[in-house]
């Protein structure tokens, strides 16, 4: 053994300080670089939502009122009379027919004039930006254009937006039916996904023997959360559209959609969105399950409880917080999804509420993108009320999913 | 001494294993019991027969099996994957192995206390109370309430005057020591007829170690005890009976000697038994 190894160590700290003021670097300008992006996606959002409308009448509110007394400030049944006047009686009758007019109250009265006689039309909105930065030059060029327009500020996300189902006038249009959809489709795969992903993760966990068939089982669960959204659509499509049609619309409870659902229902769309994340689910309860120390199953099962109590009682109760996270978080992953929705068959028009399981159905997503899609910029005004809509319904799922795991790691 | 030792014994409605009470049969009898895990023999060829109402030690160096023979007294040890035991495990005269006999009855009657203090996450009361509930304890006619229970089985582990004003607190805010002994009281609760602990003082300070032996010197008026340790003088302390165990060339447990305490100790009649305990092997 040599005594007189002597190491030399060249410590050079101030390289070693400067890779360290890099990396740090790097990371403060990618999060910077993910907050640019975060804020260009809002602004662009924000800069549909709001901003002026030039709008003609087809009939002017000025010929519409009564001695002197304009439209706005008329009683209900001189309302009335104007609706009577104006309409066919045959059109008069079936407005009649849905809701008796004349306890109707006068402002939805107004409303009823406004939308079947007055017959507003949008020629033309422009942006937030340009709203607040070109103002005159709008002005000028909407008096040139439209002489007999109004120039007014919309807000595009309003109470008749929320109320409205689709129509093809983007003054009437809109989400009602959408959200209404939506809202059906997710419950139907949270009453589906949920407890079958939670018993799938339990089996797996503490029930599965580990064998080749279970590990090759898992490895599988995971591949499948990464399979494309549109491939889950042609097996909803495959499964629940056409081979179990008597099943998903309905037939064979006698409670089959008059209008002739054929499959493509509300049922379809929320259980093909429950194969969709039912993965994500079952990978994310299982984590939340493997973190349960094993001490304590061995504690409870040392006390004399049997599995299942073991489970109930310990395994549960200190997984739960990460299971609902897990789940909640699939679930907005589901309500944004649009591809296998339109493979399944959402309506991209519908003008009735969704009113049940077996009933045909479109959802946000869905409805965002037959908006974009279509010529008139006033639709483009109102996809960005409804992503934004879309964007709050999801950032309130996430609040939630934090609320329920604090609750949870508040008790002991 | 503790003040409410004349406690009437609650009841408890679980059906028990069947099987002949013979006063002065062992506690355990082990007969030729061999555990694998996998192809690896882990514990080979034990017989041992364990006193009632006395302290057992099973001690031997690292990789002996000790922990492994103790788990296999309560069938805990099959929970771990890929375990097997073969041969007979005998509690009161009836085999725990035998295949009409469910572990969770086993379990009931045979309580365990672990290595590291396992608290669940809950009360320091629902701890104790939890796996007595579990068990169908029942009160009226003159067996105790819950609550009653619950002090009985603090003040047996001497835990009570140190959380009697905090019941409702966490399990988990006790200090080391304490949290073992709430996991003694927890078990005690069950009203096991053996407690095995497996290194129950290994994690804590001298004066925690200390009232865990002078608490088991305490339950061994009632239980059987059985403890696992690697520390000889823990052993030499608190236990009546020791076995001692070795590993074989091919890494398997064996039992070399067992007797009482202080031949094992003083008078050791195997060779390898006295070159571990005076710290030669080991």
């Amino acid at each position: 053994m040599n005594a007189h190894l002597t190491p030399v160590f060249q410590v050079n700290f101030p390289s070693r300080y400067r890779s360290g003021r890099l990396a740090r670097w790097v990371f403060q300008f990618s999060t910077l670089l993910g907050i640019a992006l975060l804020a260009l996606l809002m602004f662009t959002i924000l800069d549909g939502l709001m901003g002026y409308a030039a709008m003609t009448d087809k009939v002017s509110r000025e010929s519409l009122a009564v001695d002197n007394v304009p439209l706005e400030a008329l009683s209900s049944a001189q309302l009335l009379g104007i609706l009577q006047a104006n309409l066919s009686s045959n059109a008069y009758q079936t407005l009649d027919n849905q809701q008796t007019l004349a306890e109707l109250s006068r402002s939805r009265l107004y409303t009823l004039v406004v939308d079947r006689v007055v017959k507003p039309r949008v020629d033309e909105t422009w942006s937030l930006t340009e709203s607040l930065f070109k103002r005159d030059e709008i002005f000028t060029r909407a008096a040139q254009q439209y002489p007999d327009a109004r120039i007014e500020w919309k807000f595009w996300l309003n109470s008749k937006f929320l109320a409205s189902a689709a129509s093809s006038d983007p003054l009437q249009a809109g989400v009602r039916s959408a959200l209404l959809g939506s809202l059906w489709t997710i419950l139907i795969t949270i009453l589906f996904a949920f407890p079958v992903g939670v018993g799938a993760a339990i089996y797996l966990e503490e029930y599965a023997p580990d064998n080749a068939l279970n590990r090759v089982l898992k490895t599988n669960i995971t591949n499948l959360a990464g399979v494309p959204s549109i491939v889950y659509g042609m097996l909803g499509l495959a499964i629940f559209v056409r081979t179990l049609q008597s099943i998903t619309s309905g037939a064979l409870f006698g409670a089959a959609d008059p209008a002739g659902a054929t499959g493509r229902t509300v049922l379809s769309a929320g259980l093909t969105l429950a194969l969709l994340v039912l993965p994500l689910i079952i990978i994310n309860a299982q984590e939340a399950i493997r973190t349960v120390p094993n001490s304590l199953r061995q504690a409870s099962l040392g006390l004399g409880a049997t599995k299942w109590q073991t489970i109930w009682h310990h395994v549960l109760p200190n997984a739960i917080s990460g299971i609902l996270t897990g789940a909640i978080l699939a679930i907005s992953r589901a309500i944004g999804e649009t591809a296998p929705l339109v493979v399944v068959g959402a309506a991209t028009f519908l003008n009735f509420d969704p009113n049940g399981p077996f009933s045909r159905f479109s959802t946000l997503p869905i409805q965002i993108y037959q908006w974009t899609s279509r010529a008139q910029g006033e639709f483009r005004n109102l996809a960005a009320a409804a992503i934004l809509l879309l964007l709050v319904m999801l950032l309130s799922l996430n609040a939630s999913a934090i609320l329920l795991r604090n609750r949870f790691r508040s008790k002991i | 001494m503790l003040s409410s030792t004349s406690i009437a014994l609650p009841v408890f409605q679980t059906r028990s294993i069947e099987g002949v009470n013979i006063d002065h049969a062992p506690a355990i009898e082990a007969r030729d019991l061999n555990v694998y895990y996998g192809h690896f023999q882990a514990v080979k060829g034990i017989n041992l027969k364990i006193e009632q109402r006395q302290v057992t030690a099973i001690i031997g160096p690292s990789g002996c099996g000790k922990s492994t023979v103790l788990r296999t007294f309560n069938r805990m040890n099959e929970l771990l994957p890929e375990a097997r035991t073969t041969g007979e495990v005998l509690f009161m005269g009836q085999n725990i192995y035998a295949p009409d006999v469910s572990p969770v009855e086993v379990r009931r009657r045979i309580g365990m206390v672990f290595q590291k203090a396992n608290p669940f996450p809950r009360s320091i009361y629902e701890n104790v109370a939890w796996g007595a509930c579990l068990n169908g304890f029942m009160t009226g006619l003159g067996a105790p309430s819950m609550d009653e229970w619950v002090e009985h089985c603090l003040r047996k582990a001497a835990l009570w005057d140190e959380v009697k004003d905090k019941l409702k607190a966490s399990g988990l805010s006790l200090s080391g020591g304490q949290q073992q002994r709430l996991c003694i009281a927890r078990t005690i609760a069950i009203q096991p007829e053996i407690i095995l602990m497996d290194e129950p003082a290994s994690a804590l300070d001298p004066i925690a170690t200390l009232k865990i032996e002078e608490l088991m010197r305490e339950l061994v008026k009632e239980y059987t005890i059985i403890v696992v340790t690697h520390n000889m003088q823990q052993a030499a302390r608190v236990s009546d009976y020791t076995a001692f165990l070795t590993v074989t060339p091919e890494r398997s447990g064996v039992l070399v000697e067992y007797g009482p305490t202080r031949q094992i100790f003083m008078n050791p009649r195997d060779r390898r038994t006295e070159d571990y305990i005076t710290g030669r092997y080991g």
